[in-house]
């Protein structure tokens, strides 16, 4: 095992009997861009769920840079570094693009720290860049809830972005995206792996192959298979379960 | 115009009545004695609402148990003004308050020891509601419960409070509560005086709480306050401990409406365990609504308003009160989910 990136192993999650995931096992490096796809019910949200200590696993390892992920809470997870963007963009509707972010922006966030918090230049400066790198920099005045179904995914990885995480795991980004947000948000994606680990859950598989990295394919709570998106496009049992439907 | 000048020409006029009312009775501008004990009780209100706003307008807690501070508020300031009878009351007890006498009672009980001195009762006026909410707050948001499974714990709270203080070995006088007051602070209660006094100690403090609660709400705490509001659990998975913000907010909360029940109390001269009846509650809540909830002049505009109505209504027809009431809260839930404020705004724009 490692002591960098995240770990999972043999992790089973139970929902009333059935099996939301089966001995799931899972390796991200530093750095790396990874794509998770597979058909509904496949346990896809499950992983994000128990990597975020929103679900405790029954049994496994789930571990990031040498935490055990499965004793801390979803407070104590993000604080570590693991960031999530969520299917439906929850971005906060009555505040706007620059208060998100602020909110967003690494700092004490105890109730008497945040009634003490004075913007400093250096964070007016980072929430600055990040608006420049997900492109709302024009609609920083603005509430989200005035933006675009695009724009707030982008918030919303904006704000996972102020967070500084190490790992960024990202939840159908773009569904109900024209194709033009699509491929800016591949290019974004992009270009924020690298620097930190990404994964990206998604069902569209031109997006997949726009993001032009490695692909695990979960099928009823395991890996079926894994490799670059034309290796797994021509497995025959992703064929079958998934995309030959 | 100017919303701060609005704000100020408001706090002049209320600050004018008893001046007015120092005027010779057939003065044309004399203002009668009642006028000054209701609206100053109107301005205790206003800081309950005030209260109540910080933690549901702003933070979503809907509190329907806000009343239970605002009467534990009171009953510490009850019981200084208790001791302050001395060898005055029926029985000419040294010690014991007429109550107490009458029960049986041979000596004070404990928990009644430092309530002689006004700072020390006026520091529980804050710290037993605060430590209420704490405790309350701790076992409910720990637990993640929000929205109307909160609203009624806290009702249950207020309740349960209100049945405990109708006991008579509570040692907190049963149904009848503290009443025949005779001072505070060594001014005779009852003199058109102290009441002046207390008009403007609450007027100030209504001033200070809804400048403090402006201020807060400013603050990254009242934006993180409103992102809890709006997705707690996005909040949480922003690394926010939601649990400390809330408690935060619903303590803060509590000693307010601690604050206002102990300015309140000294203004009617009683105190008794109605004060939480579940009703009084859900009634301060309905203010907000009413004036708008998240605004803070939306919070003192309901509280006055609905006030006014009840005083007006409570004389003309008393029946139709708890009706009307009702009626308010239908129609602002469906009608003006902004409340009063919400239709200056569209009015003005």
């Amino acid at each position: 095992m490692t002591s960098q990136g995240l770990y999972v192993d043999g992790v089973t999650v139970t929902f009333d009997g059935f099996r939301a995931l089966n001995n799931l096992s899972l390796l991200v490096e530093p750095g790396e861009l990874r794509a998770v796809i597979g058909p509904n019910g496949a346990g896809k949200t499950t992983m994000m769920d128990v990597i975020t200590g929103k679900t405790r696993p029954d049994t496994g390892i789930v571990r990031f840079a040498a935490r055990d992920l499965t004793k801390l809470d979803e407070a104590a997870i993000a604080t570590l570094g693991i960031g999530r963007k969520f299917q439906k963009p929850t971005v906060f509707d009555a505040l706007t693009v620059f208060e998100n972010l602020e909110l967003a922006l690494k700092a004490p966030r105890g109730p008497i720290a945040c009634l003490r918090w004075v913007l400093s230049g250096v964070a007016r400066a980072r929430i600055e860049a990040t608006m420049e790198q997900i492109g709302l920099a024009a609609r920083r005045e603005d509430l989200a809830g005035l933006l675009s179904h695009g724009q707030r995914q982008w918030l919303e990885i904006g704000m996972l972005l102020m967070q500084e995480p190490e790992l960024l795991l990202v939840d159908e980004p773009v569904a109900g995206m024209t194709d033009h947000e699509t491929e800016q948000t591949a290019a974004l994606l992009r270009g924020i792996a690298g620097t930190r680990s990404v994964v990206v859950v998604e069902h569209d598989l031109e997006f997949v192959r726009a993001l032009d990295c490695r692909v695990t394919v979960l099928h009823e709570g395991s890996v079926l298979s894994e490799g670059s998106i034309t290796h797994v496009q021509a497995d025959p049992r992703v064929i079958e379960v998934y995309l030959g439907r | 115009m100017n919303r701060r000048l609005v704000l100020m020409l408001c706090v002049l006029a209320l600050a004018a009545l008893p001046a007015f009312n120092a005027l010779p009775a057939d003065h044309p501008l004399h203002v009668p004695d009642f006028l000054v004990s209701v609206v100053g009780k109107w301005i205790c209100y206003a800081i309950l609402a005030l209260a109540i706003d910080l933690a549901w307008g702003y933070a979503g807690i809907l509190s329907l148990g806000h009343g239970a501070f605002f009467a534990l508020g009171g009953y510490a300031i009850g019981m200084h003004l208790m001791r302050l009878i001395g060898p005055r009351g029926v029985y000419g007890h040294p010690v014991l308050p007429d109550f107490m006498v009458f029960l049986g009672y041979t000596e004070l009980p404990w928990y009644w020891l430092g309530f002689d001195w006004f700072a020390f009762a006026f520091l529980m006026a804050l710290v037993v509601p605060g430590l209420l909410a704490l405790v309350v707050g701790w076992l409910a948001f720990r637990s993640r419960i929000t929205g109307v499974y909160l609203s009624i714990i806290t009702q249950a709270m207020t309740y349960a409070l209100m049945l405990a203080f109708f006991r008579n070995d509570m040692g907190f006088g049963g149904n009848n509560g503290f009443t025949d007051f005779k001072e505070l602070l060594g001014m005779p209660l009852n003199t058109g005086a102290t009441r002046a006094v207390l008009f403007y100690a609450s007027l100030v403090t209504l001033v200070l709480v809804f400048w403090g609660c402006a201020h807060l709400t400013q603050t990254k705490l009242g934006r993180v306050l409103t992102a809890i509001r709006d997705a707690e659990s996005r909040t949480r998975f922003l690394g926010y401990n939601v649990t400390r913000h809330k408690l935060f907010v619903f303590v803060l909360s509590a000693m307010i409406a601690g604050l206002a029940g102990a300015l309140y109390v000294p203004q009617v001269g009683i105190i008794n365990p109605s004060e939480f009846s579940p009703g009084n509650s859900i009634e301060a809540v309905v203010w907000v609504a009413f004036g708008g909830r998240g605004t803070l002049v939306g919070a003192v505009l309901g509280a006055f308003s609905v006030n006014a109505l009840k005083t007006w209504l409570t004389s003309v027809a008393p029946d139709l009160w708890l009706i009307v009431l009702g009626l308010l809260f239908v129609i602002v839930t469906l009608l003006l989910p902004k409340g009063l404020i919400g239709l200056l705004r569209r009015r003005g724009s």
